[in-house]
């Protein structure tokens, strides 16, 4: 396939590939790709969802509404046993995640230069240059994606801690932990502040660190060895299948640890 | 690894998703499955209510058999007993009346035999009477006589 980018090198294939299309400038950079694909399946994730809410019925269920309430039921279960809080946000919110970074992830799947072959072709067709049109399918390949993901959980962590502790128990958690001395207060803050920064950090990380690699492999995969690759790619394929679920279903647990430890005094 | 405006777009995408899924598809699907389990819950309870009833019914049936056999056969010996009384008396009867009857038959022939006895006593008194009177070839006062033949006719 990089023979058919013409005389491309493989470098320049990678690169190509590792490309987001972007509009604008600077920090007013939008990534339309990561946008569109990202928004397209939180679309299919609500809309799929909502049309077994709409008609969700407590005689026997159909098949996708046994289905849905399969995935629904498995998170409600791992909310209950992990967050043992009240709130009518978590379930939700963990439910949202999951499914949605699973679709993201398994954009991983469809072949890597499928949808961008697909791109260039429509955009040689609408007169632009086909090198300078980039695609990059996987929304979780995008450090801005798994970020929006973890502040938004982090928002959430410190609305609760504030709203369960109070502003002062919240602040006191910071300074007057682990050593309760007066002295070493600066020292906990600043411990403190670390831990509680690292959270949302490793927790966007680890899912874009999985995702990136594992993007990259297929890329490279596809760019160097010809037609030994299929094999390779199925191997891998195989693999991945068993990151795509695990980085989705860890991102859902760590949220709802993070945020029951919030919620929780010490 | 460029952070950008993206992320505000993505913030903004995943506020959304959340709001819409806490909103309209979480409470619908969650109620209908805890509704459900609460129906089923329900109807185990009520199916194995139903299986202590039918067992229960089932005791009950069996003991109101037995008691019924038991009382069938009470009365049919009662009934057994009642005829054999029933034949018993009538026999009894049946004997009485006969020797009664029989009783009143002697008592009726010594009757009739006493009164057969007693006119041919005053026969034959006035036999004797009529016989002696013709002996005697003269009247005899019957009534300054009767005395004798009260005596005559005590003696036969």
């Amino acid at each position: 396939m990089a023979e058919s980018d013409g005389g491309q090198s493989v470098s320049g294939y990678i690169k190509h590939h590792l490309t987001n299309a972007s509009v604008g400038d600077g920090f007013w950079t939008f990534h339309v790709d990561t946008l569109a694909w990202s928004i397209v399946l939180g679309f299919v994730f609500i809309l799929s969802f909502r049309a077994v809410a709409k008609k969700a019925t407590i005689g026997v269920p159909g098949k996708w509404q046994a289905c849905v309430e399969l995935i629904v039921e498995f998170v409600d279960n791992t909310v209950k046993s992990t967050y043992h809080g009240k709130s009518a946000l978590i379930a939700p919110l963990a439910l949202t995640i999951f499914v949605w970074v699973l679709l993201m992830n398994f954009m991983d799947l469809i072949p890597v230069d499928f949808l961008p072959s697909f791109a260039q072709f429509i955009g040689g067709q609408l007169g632009y240059d086909p090198h300078h049109v980039y695609m990059k399918v996987v929304p979780t390949t995008d450090v801005n994606m798994t970020f929006a993901l973890s502040i938004g959980v982090f928002i959430l962590m410190i609305f609760y801690s504030i709203k369960i502790k109070g502003v002062g128990g919240f602040l006191k958690e910071l300074y007057a932990h682990p050593f309760n001395t007066p002295w070493l207060y600066w020292f906990n803050f600043i411990l403190e502040v670390v831990a509680l920064l690292a959270k949302p950090l490793s927790l966007s990380l680890r899912l874009f660190g999985n995702l990136y690699a594992g993007e990259l492999i297929f890329i490279l995969i596809a760019g160097t060895i010809g037609l030994w690759q299929l094999p390779l790619h199925f191997l891998w394929a195989a693999f991945h299948l068993l990151i795509i679920p695990l980085q989705a279903f860890i991102f859902m647990m760590l949220t709802i640890v993070y945020l029951s430890m919030a919620s929780e005094e010490h | 690894m460029n952070i950008n405006a993206t992320l505000l777009g993505e913030l903004i995408a995943f506020i959304f998703f959340v709001w819409f899924c806490m909103k309209f598809v979480w409470p619908p699907i969650i109620g209908a499955i805890e509704e459900r389990q609460q129906k089923i819950a329900d109807g185990l309870a009520a199916s194995e209510r139903g299986e202590k009833d039918l067992e229960l019914a089932q005791v009950k049936a069996t003991d109101q058999l037995k008691e019924a056999k038991a009382q069938a056969a009470d009365i049919i010996e009662q009934a057994k007993k009642r005829g054999s009384t029933i034949v018993d008396e009538e026999t009894q009867r049946g004997h009485s009346e006969r020797e009664k009857i029989i009783a009143q038959g002697y008592s009726e022939v010594e009757a009739e035999r006493n009164r057969t006895k007693e006119e041919l006593r005053q026969q034959v008194a006035a036999l004797a009477i009529a016989g002696a009177e013709k002996i005697l070839e003269r009247e005899i006062d019957a009534a300054a006589q009767s005395d004798i033949v009260a005596k005559l006719v005590a003696e036969l």
